[in-house]
């Protein structure tokens, strides 16, 4: 049989596995149906119930609007599907195709696509982190728990992290006329993310809008009443708060433990794996049958010099998805690149804060239009001389334009397109906490707007 | 009925908010808060809107009622 007819009959009677059975997991099934694969198709997930939406359950759900099962996600297409939930999966043999679960069932593939995703990074000392009154929150249920917590009237939340999902936490809490005291190590909020200057912004917006935020703090213990419920946390200066609820919003952690012994190139920052989504073995090699999709995918940037890049991103998922089912019947010649600029919004205190690139990517920052008091501004970020992200605050109409910026690698920094030029457009040291690795290296053009078309051109790099 | 609203596509235009303000709202100037689950009787209003989002962020499905496979799975 030719290479042709071996992709026919996989198209025609394979059998595809995919891990994860949230956005990423779905839209990858769908995009399979969609590309003509008949073969079957099993769906593995650790969670039970259809594939839900997780942005509103940080929204929506915590005001109360949206019961937190309310947010299944909509169907493009039947999957026709064998779906395998409430149980994890535990091991990846690669050498006889298998995927095994925790009960101990092995369920055999031709090719297998991992979206496990990330889970909520828990508070470091068990005893206090079951402490009735302490959240995460990454699932429906912690949602739920959430909402009714917050329901009842507490007489003070803590969120304890005052990165995106911390922030929007401590936003629904003020929109509920609860009392909030955010606890942050970095100076600022969302710092971490998008640098100081913005992180001052959001503090500013924090307070006016009556959060207690606290900077440069530590959490070091949340203490318990003798009920087993959280009454009071303790900092590092040795200040003390009472609160009823405490929110852990200390980020994720990659579900790539399962992948221990497999041989692939799996770790706490994810899963390596080529633009086309095929997975990388522990040597670095690429391998044929193994595709990595969502936020466990650490996939190199050819606009961000190829490093190797995972995005907890909606659209990223989705996007990435869309070229993993594309390539996994999909013969060589055919794959597709996964070349998209990163994009991420967060909506908190009123303002709708969109991204587009890459900011950590960055050495300088500069407001290039709008007003920060006002807090409706762009301000783009630049590395040795080029656009690489760029932040809105209430103007994401314009990050269309910047997004063009970063794939043309535009110099930095670029002019203001609109009438409201800031007063002050000097570009200031984009200064995000602890040491940022920044070398050398390729410039590259990105064409093409669908995945099917967009590729990079290697392009000569600006110098100043 | 089920929505999910690519965000990251959105730029407010608002549209939705106009058409079928009982499930999309305006947070602020620029943010859309919207039901992903809103009542089926809001159907055509929810597809108007759908049609009318200026960058087509809106998706509404295209499968009706529960998925029974997934359904059968719980025990």
């Amino acid at each position: 049989m030719t290479t042709a007819d071996t992709l026919q009959a996989f198209k025609r009677d394979g059998r595809i596995v995919v891990v994860g059975a949230s956005l990423a997991g779905l839209r990858a099934a769908e995009g399979l149906r969609d590309e003509g694969f008949t073969g079957s198709l099993t769906m593995i997930g650790d969670e039970v119930g259809e594939p839900y939406d997780r942005p509103p359950l940080s929204k929506q759900v915590l005001t109360g609007w949206v019961p937190a099962d309310g947010t299944k996600l909509p169907r493009r297409r039947d999957i026709d599907a064998e779906w395998l939930l409430g149980t994890p999966a535990s091991g990846l043999d690669l050498a006889t195709n298998h995927v095994r679960l925790a009960d101990g069932r092995d369920i055999p593939f031709d090719r297998v696509l991992i979206a496990t995703g990330v889970r909520a990074r828990p508070w470091f000392v068990e005893s206090e982190a079951s402490l009735g009154g302490v959240f995460v929150v990454r699932t429906r249920e912690h949602a739920e728990g959430l909402q009714r917590a917050l329901a009842a009237g507490p007489s003070r939340v803590l969120v304890i992290g005052a990165g995106f999902t911390g922030s929007e936490i401590a936003s629904i809490c003020r929109e509920r006329e609860i009392p909030v005291t955010v606890a942050e190590l970095a100076p600022a909020p969302l710092v971490g993310a998008l640098g100081a200057m913005i992180g001052e912004v959001a503090a500013d917006m924090q307070r006016a809008h009556g959060v207690d935020l606290r900077c440069g703090v530590k959490v070091t213990r949340l203490e318990g009443d003798l009920q087993g419920r959280f009454r009071r946390a303790h900092f590092d200066d040795g200040s003390t708060i009472d609160a009823d609820v405490a929110v852990v919003a200390l980020g994720g952690i990659r579900n790539t433990d399962w992948l221990r012994d497999s041989g692939l190139a799996a770790g706490p920052w994810g899963i390596a794996c080529d633009t086309g989504c095929r997975a990388l073995d522990l040597n670095g090699l690429v391998t044929d049958d193994i595709f990595v999709a969502g936020d466990v995918a650490r996939c190199p940037n050819p606009v961000y010099e190829y490093r190797l890049i995972s995005l907890e991103h909606w659209a990223n998922a989705v996007e990435q998805a869309e070229v993993a089912a594309h390539n996994m019947v999909s013969a060589q010649a055919d794959r597709w690149p996964h070349l998209a600029i990163p994009l991420f919004w967060s909506i908190q205190f009123g303002v709708n804060i969109k991204s587009v690139g890459v900011p950590t990517f960055a050495d300088e920052v500069a407001v290039t239009q709008g007003s920060v008091s006002d807090h409706r501004f762009v301000a783009a970020y630049g590395y040795r001389g080029r656009v690489t992200a760029a932040v809105s605050f209430n103007n994401a109409k314009w990050l269309d334009h910047y997004q063009r910026l970063i794939e043309t690698a535009a110099p930095f920094p670029p002019p203001c397109p609109t009438p409201d030029q800031p007063v002050d457009m000097k570009p200031m040291p984009v200064d995000f906490p602890g040491p940022t690795l920044l070398a050398q290296g390729a410039t590259v053009v990105v064409t093409g707007h669908d995945p099917g078309e967009r590729r990079v051109t290697a392009a000569q790099q600006h110098h100043r | 009925m089920r929505v999910v609203v690519d965000l990251s596509r959105c730029e407010g235009y608002a549209q939705c908010a106009f058409l079928a303000p009982e499930a999309f709202r305006m947070h602020g100037e620029e943010a859309l808060m919207y039901d992903p689950n809103p009542d089926d009787a809001r159907r055509d209003q929810v597809l108007r809107a759908a049609a009318a989002c200026p960058v087509q962020a809106i998706l509404v499905d295209r499968l009706e009622g529960p998925d029974s496979a997934v359904e059968a799975t719980r025990s």
